[in-house]
């Protein structure tokens, strides 16, 4: 049986196992419908052209994962960001593991959706948010259906989260192959401010498939940052689907860091619902063997005297694949905007691919916009000057590497994140730790 | 120190050097000059291993050593150094965080540890001091933005930490002023000792107004067709070069 009729039968199943106090029943079936008139997106589909789901697809996933428990905290520190303190938001196979968690309901609240979703005290920010900036898409749709659990974070008005939040999605090796729809909802009220540290990690060879999203709300004046550390192993892969609604003079930035895994693909969605709103996405791509990373994002500029940022670099190495395709909108009422595009990329092989494809469509006539796009190879000029000071060439290349990804990093926030990324790209391009930039 | 017998080399099958010979001891100063495109930089860049350019025909020891078998990494590790006629701008990577991996990269060659931060920064005060180069200088990103000055003088204070035994000086003086000249030639100077070895690669007799060669060599058309003390010099700036080219024929 094919995974989409497979998803589609076992939905019946599912819903009987949901919690009565949950209100989401038309949602979900509404969902599931629309998923199987769409099924998963095909080549034909102009935002998968370049990127085929058909490798991951033909597994015989498991929907229903079991309960693991033997998962203990020295197994998995060296995923978190330990050195410093912060709230955790740990699932193991989809499910809430509350020993190795960390969550709070004071001043803010940073919980799991599955307590959001059948508390009463939750129904309003569920009612106001939840499900309402994913676009119908087929893959939102499948999670839509079928996400029962993932991370609630709600910070109330005039607050500032006293600690970065991560939210760490484990999955085991107890199934034979694992489908898993995480869904995350972040709301931050007006003049607050949150930094959300985010990983998905598999801990077995099996197959994994994820099927992610998170919606995140900034009321006025709200800064959020986002981290995403994709590191997974290559039988891994991640559907990240982000959409992000902004209010008047919010500023949100969201970094993704995409270092290994199967299939990567990165949906980002930015929507502009107000003035002087600033936007910022960055990434950094480094992969090899036959990888596959795809950047899909869109900024939709709807109001005047808004900014938005872009800045993705990749390295693309032996047969890697990379993918970006950029979409800036610019409303006609959205004058004076400022968008910025820019996305380099390194192929450090002959055989590896990038598709880059920026899309701008602006109906505004008085903007500022950019874009750049560059492919190229290591400067042999470069590596000739920098072994005649005695550097080894493989050394010379890890380091020019190293350099032309860095700049993306001087935006991190958090110094712990940087450090470790710093350490995750030193260790990807063989470049010796003692080079701090 | 370095013995070149016969040196032929060529780029993309075009023969720029036809039998060099050139002879450096230790404690010696050579200076080569030459009209453009008589092969000069090409001189440089084959000692100093830029893959482009392919050794055809005769011999490059250095202190016993084949060069030609050797990677140019290997050569810096014997103690060769191209201060190059263009340095490369590497954004991201800051003048202080190059220096000490490229020493750290040579003393590892030799089996060394890395060298004790302290001592690295002790180094480079010393250093960028005798040049007068700004401490603001070094965290900058390496050559990034630099004037041709900044260049040049980057290139001599890298020489001056990585104490080389054969200094290949390739145009240093090109995009200098008369100060910065006299600060670069200076440092130079302080550098020479009964040990090392310098090679200027230049156009122009001015230079040797600073750093006074032992011998001056000149190249015509890929071969040297004349070589003498430092008066030769003089003598090619006051009567051109034509003069040894029709000597020559």
């Amino acid at each position: 049986m094919e995974l989409k009729d497979k998803l589609v039968s076992s939905f019946l199943a599912f819903e009987e196992n949901l919690d009565p106090n949950e209100n989401l029943d038309t949602l979900r079936n509404e969902a599931i419908k629309n998923f199987e008139t769409l099924g998963f997106p095909g080549k034909k589909d102009e935002d998968w052209k370049y990127t085929s789901l058909n490798s991951v697809l033909k597994h015989d996933y498991s929907v229903f994962p079991k309960k693991e428990d033997a998962i203990e905290y020295r197994d998995i520190k060296k995923y978190l960001i330990h050195d410093i303190d912060t709230y955790d938001l740990v699932f193991i196979d989809g499910i809430y593991s509350s020993h190795l968690s960390q969550t709070t309901h004071d001043k803010i609240d940073v919980c799991l959706m599955s307590a959001a979703l059948n508390k009463d005290k939750y129904s309003a920010v569920i009612e106001n948010y939840y499900n309402k900036v994913a676009p119908k898409t087929s893959l939102n749709s499948l999670n839509t259906a079928f996400a029962r659990e993932g991370a609630f974070i709600h910070i109330h008005k005039n607050t500032q989260a006293d600690k970065p939040i991560q939210i760490i999605n484990f999955a085991t090796g107890n199934e034979s192959a694992l489908m898993l729809q995480p869904r995350n909802l972040v709301v931050v009220d007006e003049n607050s401010h949150v930094q959300i540290i985010e990983r998905h990690q598999s801990l077995t060879d099996h197959p994994v498939l994820t099927n992610s999203v998170t919606e995140i709300f900034a009321d006025k004046r709200a800064i959020i940052d986002y981290y995403k550390i994709q590191n997974d192993k290559s039988s891994a892969s991640l559907i990240d689907n982000t959409f992000i609604n902004q209010k008047g003079e919010s500023n949100v930035s969201v970094h993704t860091f995409s270092f290994g895994g199967k299939l990567t693909r990165n949906n980002l969605h930015f929507y502009q619902n107000g003035e002087r709103i600033d936007s910022t996405m960055k990434g950094v791509t480094i992969i090899e063997d036959k990888q596959h990373v795809d950047h899909n994002t869109l900024v939709h500029h709807i109001e005047p005297n808004c900014e938005s940022h872009q800045n993705y670099k990749g390295i693309f190495d032996d047969k890697a694949v990379g993918v970006f395709n950029g979409k800036v909108v610019v409303e006609k009422e959205a004058q004076k905007t400022n968008a910025y595009q820019s996305n380099n990329n390194i192929l450090a092989n002959d055989k590896a691919t990038i598709n880059s494809k920026p899309q701008l469509e602006i109906f505004a006539d008085d903007v500022r916009c950019s874009h750049g796009c560059t492919i190229g190879q290591l400067d042999e000029e470069a590596l000739f000057y920098l072994q005649s000071r005695g550097i080894p060439r493989k050394e010379a290349r890890g380091l020019l590497m190293y350099a032309f990804a860095n700049n993306v990093l001087e935006s991190v926030k958090i110094p712990e994140v940087k450090k470790r990324i710093n350490k995750l790209i030193a260790g990807k391009l063989g470049v010796e730790l003692g080079f701090n930039l | 120190m370095l013995k070149v017998k016969n040196l032929h080399a060529s780029i993309e099958d075009k023969e720029i050097l036809k039998g060099i010979n050139l002879e450096i001891n230790p404690g010696e100063v050579h200076a080569i000059m030459g009209p453009n495109g008589s092969g000069k930089s090409t001189l440089s860049s084959v000692i100093a291993g830029r893959e482009e350019y392919e050794m055809t025909k005769g011999e490059m020891m250095f202190e016993g050593e084949d060069l030609n078998e050797l990677d140019p990494e290997e050569r810096a590790h014997k103690g060769v150094f191209l201060s190059f006629q263009y340095p490369v701008e590497i954004p991201g990577v800051s003048v202080t965080n190059f220096i000490k991996t490229a020493i750290n990269a040579q003393r590892k060659a030799h089996g060394k540890p890395d060298m004790p931060a302290n001592d690295m920064l002790k180094m480079i005060r010393e250093k960028s001091e005798m040049l007068e180069i700004d401490r603001k200088f070094l965290s900058r990103s390496l050559n990034e933005g630099f004037s041709g000055g900044e260049k040049k003088r980057n290139e001599i204070f890298q020489m001056a930490m990585l104490e080389p035994k054969l200094s290949i000086l390739d145009e240093t003086d090109s995009g200098l002023d008369i100060d910065a000249l006299k600060i670069v030639a200076n440092g130079v100077n302080k550098l020479r000792s009964e040990d090392n070895a310098v090679l200027l690669i230049t156009h122009y007799q001015r230079l040797l107004d600073y750093i006074v060669p032992d011998f001056v060599h000149v190249l015509v058309d890929g071969k040297i067709v004349k070589s003498g003390g430092k008066e030769l010099a003089y003598e090619l700036e006051e009567r051109g070069y034509d003069w040894v080219k029709q000597e020559t024929v």
